[in-house]
């Protein structure tokens, strides 16, 4: 067998490239919106605008980690490696927007609650050991060995940190009962509509992005394996080539 | 029968702990070692480590089942000992639930010598030893079952002396605060309803307990 010519060096299709660009142009209008758009709020003056990046970030970093509990689970049932595949660049994103949410909340905090951390907030807390719980998951993933028991060993963890988490957070809220979090800003109608929009258009732009990232990490993970299955059949190939030879 | 199963494993990792004295000549004075740590850290101040104890007191657990949980799982990747488990026809769960027991039991004892500790050391005084002796049974069963879950987790890697404590000490996280709040209550510290706490470490408990008697199978013949 011949190795397979690359048909290009790149994990982009015209469905990534629409994808990419919808999120290049979000950025830019939710830049304008965010910066411009929408008014400063009465007490948090522009500090407020770090909602509109804040809050999808959390958002889609609880998406993510479902992807992922979601992942683990058909790996397991199924032993589908579609299913591992989806869950591992899942868990990056969700890595990536865990960070960004912990350090976005940090940054903000500062202004409005006069700190950068609070251990009294609930949701403070359970998102730092949320952080800490994906960090061991991706290390596990990263391990190396054998591909099918490295799937059951993260799968077990994604199961475990799913059936965790809700324990950590009820722990948390009881430990202390206070909480600097508002309860729900988008319910309560409180704010102003250009606000709202622009917090949706930011929703937006994280969805995409993260449907954006998580195809071009499936597909890269994807090829890693073929191309370890690729040179795999190349060795045997020269193996058995010498033993023509002679 | 599967009873019967549990306590023969469970028998067989207390045997070679009898034997072997690992944790009596090692997590013991491990763990009071960290107890003493503690006090330097804080400047050997009675009235905060007084105030602190139970804190410090969990955590030194944690450090303490970490180093327990890495001894029950070289017992069976020594030598191949895994292979041997499997074709010995045992029911995994009940491989994972006696090998749970035998973790458990020996955290326990190490417990018992910590609680001494506290009390010389830290001026502790027990106010509630019921509260006390549940918070660490319930406590430790919980911390055991996810012990062992993820030591069998991490058995068939290369770097799992530093891989478990990433994974075991986030997860144990609930524990640290559920059992740390009961014992202020036991002791004295802080004024909760340290009762109210138990049903939290044995919730998590038994979601660990569950969960690692389901995965134990797969993760015992599949890595």
């Amino acid at each position: 067998m011949t190795a397979i010519a690359p048909a290009s060096n790149h994990t982009g299709s015209r469905t990534t490239r629409l994808l990419g660009a919808a999120v290049l142009l979000g950025l830019v209008a939710l830049i304008l919106l965010g910066f411009f758009g929408a008014p400063e709020d009465d007490e948090q003056r522009d500090a407020v605008r770090m909602i509109f990046i804040h809050v999808p970030s959390a958002i889609f970093t609880y998406v993510a980690f479902v992807t992922t509990a979601i992942g683990s689970v058909m790996w397991l049932l199924r032993r589908s490696i579609w299913w591992d595949t989806v869950a591992g660049a899942a868990a990056e994103i969700g890595l990536l927007f865990c960070g960004l949410t912990l350090f976005t909340g940090s940054v903000w905090g500062r202004p409005t609650w006069n700190t950068y951390w609070d251990w009294g907030d609930v949701r403070l807390v359970t998102t730092l050991i949320l952080f800490l719980m994906m960090i061991g998951y991706l290390s596990v993933r990263s391990l190396g060995g054998d591909e099918g028991a490295t799937a059951t060993r993260a799968a077990v963890i994604g199961v475990l940190a799913a059936a965790i988490l809700p324990i950590v957070n009820r722990s948390v809220e009881w430990w202390e009962n206070n909480t600097l979090h508002q309860k729900s800003t988008l319910t309560d109608g409180d704010l102003e509509n250009l606000t709202l929009f622009t917090l949706f258009v930011g929703f937006a732009v994280w969805g995409l992005f993260f449907a954006w990232s998580l195809i071009h990490r499936f597909r890269i993970t994807w090829l890693e394996r073929e191309l370890r299955a690729i040179d795999l059949d190349r060795a045997l190939d020269e193996r058995r080539a010498e033993r023509d030879d002679v | 029968m599967m009873l019967a199963d549990v306590l023969l494993v469970a028998a067989k990792d207390l045997r070679i702990e009898w034997r072997s004295r690992v944790t009596v000549s090692q997590v013991l004075p491990f763990a009071l070692l960290v107890l003493v740590l503690f006090g330097f850290a804080l400047d050997a101040n009675r009235p905060v480590l007084d105030a602190a104890t139970g804190g410090l007191f969990w955590v030194a657990v944690m450090f303490v089942s970490i180093v327990a949980v890495q001894r029950s799982t070289s017992i069976e990747t020594t030598d191949g000992a895994r292979r041997a488990l499997l074709l010995a026809g045992v029911e995994p769960a009940a491989v994972f639930l006696g090998k749970a027991a035998a973790v458990a039991l020996q955290l326990l004892a190490v417990e018992v010598v910590m609680v001494g500790g506290v009390i010389v050391l830290y001026d502790a005084s027990i106010e509630s030893i019921g509260l006390l002796v549940a918070t660490c049974l319930v406590a430790t069963v919980g911390i055991a079952a996810a012990g062992t879950l993820l030591g069998a987790l991490v058995a068939g890697v290369r770097a799992r002396e530093t891989v478990l404590p990433i994974l075991l000490l986030p997860v144990l996280a609930p524990v640290l605060i559920g059992a740390t709040r009961a014992f202020d209550d036991a002791l004295g510290t802080v004024a909760v309803d340290g009762w109210a706490w138990l049903g939290l470490l044995a919730g998590f408990g038994a979601i660990n307990i569950v969960l690692g008697a389901l995965a134990y199978g797969v993760l015992l013949e599949e890595t």
